[in-house]
């Protein structure tokens, strides 16, 4: 059931544009709104889970979050995350 | 549209073996993944998944992080202006981040086509909906192995995909900000607030800065 109420509201925003781009183009703000949302609720979830988990949280996101933007690997990011996170817990 | 799909592979692995600690079951994932089919999206359900479900939580910031979407299948509705109908809705169905990247790339270098889109699209379904389900099996496997470090699996796993939203320094302040936000939440108010609050004040704080700056 929330399955299929998160999908109706994907596919809305799926067609929305379709629909939409006849009768209506976002202005500058909108466009910008919609471009930083991704990125905005990521960092607003991973913030307290990083928090929690301490000093071995800060070390497993730097090392994957420079990981990922140096190379752009999603794989080898992960795993370095959790090898950084790993190593961080048993020798900090 | 080859170099997108082992990405898929691993990421559709890895997000079944995070929803499978998660206590999601094998068909919530797979119908997870043919209803909704949006990786980032998916990603925050399985996160909020809790009992009792927090329904209008997860749909609005479903919904919110595929705003993205609107803008997207704006870009690409001239393409079908003489497809039919049930093409053009199964196309906008099956339409990503990923299949959208390789189908306007394809277009930029003069080949003109809809049904790259759809065919990219429906690729991508397939072998996503395969990895994930495989993913979960393996974490059925896995289950009970190292509980901080599955833990870890699942953060760490989402601050790499924040890395890859990466689009330079504007990006910056509306994170941090997203993620200041998101904390303060996390003391005050119950639930998962912070994930819509934080997330609320960080974009808009991006757009407005975007907007200034101009």
């Amino acid at each position: 059931m929330a399955i299929l109420l998160m999908g109706a509201a994907t596919y809305a925003t799926r067609i929305g544009g379709f629909l939409l781009i006849r009768r209506f183009k976002p202005g500058p703000f909108l466009e910008a709104w919609f471009g930083h949302v991704p990125g905005a609720v990521f960092a607003a979830l991973v913030a307290p889970s990083v928090w929690q988990a301490g000093l071995a949280g800060w070390a497993g996101a730097a090392i994957g979050f420079g990981a990922m933007c140096w190379t752009g690997q999603f794989l080898p990011s992960l795993v370095l995350s959790v090898l950084a996170f790993f190593l961080a817990r048993h020798f900090l | 549209m080859l170099p997108i799909l082992p990405a898929a592979v691993a990421f559709g692995l890895v997000y079944g073996v995070a929803a499978a600690e998660k206590g999601m079951s094998a068909l919530e994932i797979a119908l997870s993944c043919m209803f909704i089919f949006a990786g980032a999206s998916q990603l925050v359900a399985m996160e909020l998944w809790r009992e009792p479900l927090p329904i209008v939580t997860m749909v609005l910031s479903v919904f919110v992080i595929n705003l993205r979407h609107l803008l997207m299948s704006a870009t690409v509705a001239p393409w079908f202006a003489n497809s039919p109908r049930l093409a053009t809705f199964a196309s906008l169905f099956v339409l990503t981040d990923e299949s959208w990247g390789v189908a306007v790339a394809d277009r930029r270098g003069g080949r003109s086509d809809a049904a790259f889109l759809l065919g990219a699209g429906a690729t991508l379904w397939v072998v996503w909906l395969g990895a994930s389900t495989a993913g979960h099996a393996l974490g059925d496997l896995m289950r009970g192995f190292d509980p901080d470090l599955f833990a870890w699996l699942i953060t760490g796993f989402f601050v790499v995909l924040l890395a890859g939203f990466w689009r330079g320094p504007g990006d910056l302040l509306p994170w941090l900000l997203a993620a200041a936000t998101a904390l303060a939440t996390v003391q005050v108010l119950p639930g998962t607030w912070f994930v819509l609050i934080g997330a609320l004040a960080g974009s808009l704080a991006g757009a407005w800065l975007h907007v200034r700056r101009r």
